[in-house]
């Protein structure tokens, strides 16, 4: 079975003039769960920011099934760290979800039993239903963390790009939400996850990138994910003049 | 019982006027409140209401006393601090509520020095407290615009506003225009400021454009609840006062204000969920539903 792919190349983000993201080339297959590791100021959230159209892109491209710019909205989602919201916000769960159809309705167009089943859909494959009237505030973490992905699966999406969502999260939260995200790339999404626990990397991803401003290397997990990576991506100085081989990513 | 002082006031002209431009103003005032206390946009609310000063000098100094041209100078004022506000902290290190307060308390003293320079003799504090009952045609025109430019623009960008208002990253992933889309609230911000002067003055709006909706937020988790309900509540409440201030001959822009508070007031103590009353009443925790948890 072939999937679509996440084709990345040359992308350059830089802020004021300094370069957060550099010249980084990567293809990202679906049906993957991907881990993206890297210190902090390593680029991790403006790489996703990149990619989900939140920050211009200085150079390179971004494609995902033959389309880019502005087409690709609708199929990526990107899911912010969860500090980042507002959860006294008067919103319920089934609030949050139904945003997510509101990106393919417009700003007018009617909300329609298609879209309220498509909604029913993404609270029950993520397990919400009987939670689907509470405000958001009265949520767990992983259960927050579980709403968004609702709302991304509602969108239609299948890029999911997941800031930091283990962080916060207890033991048992961390193991349902890392079997969740397993699910989603089984179902044939693509899931692009920034972590910073190096300890779960090898139960939870299929391959990882290893980014510090520059791309440091991507593979398999089994294969990229070693002491020498680890070393070279948390140790090195970004734009200290070291130069990565431009074979080594690949 | 005699009741006819009760409708007492409705056989007046100036308070038929009065009442009119009380719903509409409350009601515009209210349904925006609902977004002024979400972003927390509050003491920017009542920044912006002290800049419109100057605009209204500038006004009768060129053209004296005219309700049109008051409308326009303190819509120009009051526009200039808000943009240079969002220009100031989006090119330098400055935050946004230090370049407003800097911008606005320039603006007002501004105003004040325009003011002394008139020479029309101007009542400030109709400005500042606000005149209802002085509502001329002109005024009530500007009111009516006011409301009917700025309800239909938030009911149509309802869903943009509330993905904005959410969480503006996810927003923008979705191509929502989020910088737009906060210009345009600020704007109706600017609008209905302008429309509850007349009412209440500048010092007062802040509590038409924040108690409503501040309200229902403690009796609701829908926003669209905070919009409407808050629409209402503004227009029943401003109305009430202003009757109240007539049957006990108060002023009517506090007499609005305290109404609008004082069914805060009670919402703060009684809401179901949100409220403190209740909430000390209620065992600390559910024993027994917790026990059965525990027990799964």
């Amino acid at each position: 079975m072939s999937y679509h792919r996440l084709e990345i190349k040359d992308l350059t983000v830089s802020y004021k003039r300094v370069p957060a993201v550099h010249h980084v080339s990567l293809e990202l297959n679906c049906g993957s769960c991907i881990g993206l590791l890297g210190p902090n100021g390593a680029g991790k959230t403006s790489f996703f920011k990149a990619l989900a159209g939140l920050v211009p892109i200085e150079t390179g491209t971004v494609r995902f099934h033959d389309q880019s710019g502005k087409d690709l909205r609708s199929e990526i989602a990107y899911l912010p760290q969860r500090t980042m919201v507002d959860w006294d916000f008067p919103v319920t769960v089934r609030g949050i979800v139904e945003m997510g159809r509101y990106q393919a309705l417009g700003w007018w167009k009617k909300f329609r039993e298609a879209d309220r089943l498509a909604v029913d859909r993404a609270l029950e494959t993520m397990e919400l239903k009987d939670l689907a009237e509470r405000q958001i505030s009265a949520l767990s973490g992983g259960q927050q963390q579980r709403v968004f992905l609702a709302r991304a699966l509602a969108q239609e999406a299948h890029v999911f790009l997941l800031d930091e969502p283990f962080s916060g999260l207890d033991k048992p939260a961390q193991d349902l939400l890392g079997s969740t995200i397993r699910h989603l790339a089984a179902a044939g999404n693509l899931l692009v996850v920034s972590h910073h626990d190096l300890k779960t990397v090898r139960e939870l991803f299929d391959e990882v990138i290893f980014i510090n401003g520059e791309l440091v290397a991507f593979g398999e997990t089994d294969q990229v994910f070693s002491m020498e990576n680890i070393q070279k991506t948390f140790q090195t100085n970004i734009f200290s003049g070291v130069v990565h081989e431009p074979g080594l990513a690949l | 019982m005699n009741l006819v002082w009760l409708f007492e006031p409705f056989r007046h002209e100036f308070m038929q006027r009065a009442l009119f431009g009380c719903a509409l103003i409350g009601f515009t005032n209210g349904a925006l409140s609902s977004f002024i206390v979400i972003r927390r946009l509050a003491l920017m609310a009542d920044a912006m209401a002290h800049s419109l000063l100057p605009g209204v000098a500038v006004a009768l100094l060129l053209f004296g006393l005219m309700p049109g041209t008051l409308f326009v100078g303190a819509l120009v004022a009051a526009l200039l601090v808000a943009f240079g506000t969002q220009i100031i902290s989006n090119s330098s290190r400055i935050k946004e509520d230090t370049a407003l307060g800097l911008l606005f308390a320039c603006s007002f003293s501004l105003g004040l020095v325009l003011i002394s320079l008139c020479s029309v003799r101007v009542n400030v504090s109709d400005y500042l407290f606000g005149n209802i009952l002085g509502l001329g045609d002109a005024d009530l025109w500007i009111i009516y615009f006011i409301s009917l430019v700025a309800l239909p623009i938030l009911v149509g960008m309802e869903r943009p506003l509330l993905l904005t208002m959410f969480e503006p990253s996810i927003a923008s992933s979705q191509g929502v225009p989020v910088a737009s889309v906060k210009y345009v609230l600020i704007g109706l911000l600017v609008l209905a400021m302008i429309s509850s002067l007349q009412a209440v003055g500048v010092i007062l709006a802040l509590g038409m454009l924040i108690a409503p909706a501040a309200t229902i937020y403690l009796l609701s988790d829908s926003l669209a609840a905070m919009f409407w309900v808050g629409g209402i509540l503004g227009s029943a409440g401003s109305c009430t006062g202003l009757l109240i201030s007539y049957w006990l001959n108060l002023p009517s822009g506090p007499c609005i204000v305290l109404v609008l508070g004082g069914v805060f007031l009670l919402a703060y103590l009684f809401a179901p969920r949100y409220g403190i009353v209740l909430k000390l009443l209620k065992p600390r925790h559910f024993h027994e539903a917790s026990l059965a948890r525990w027990k799964r």
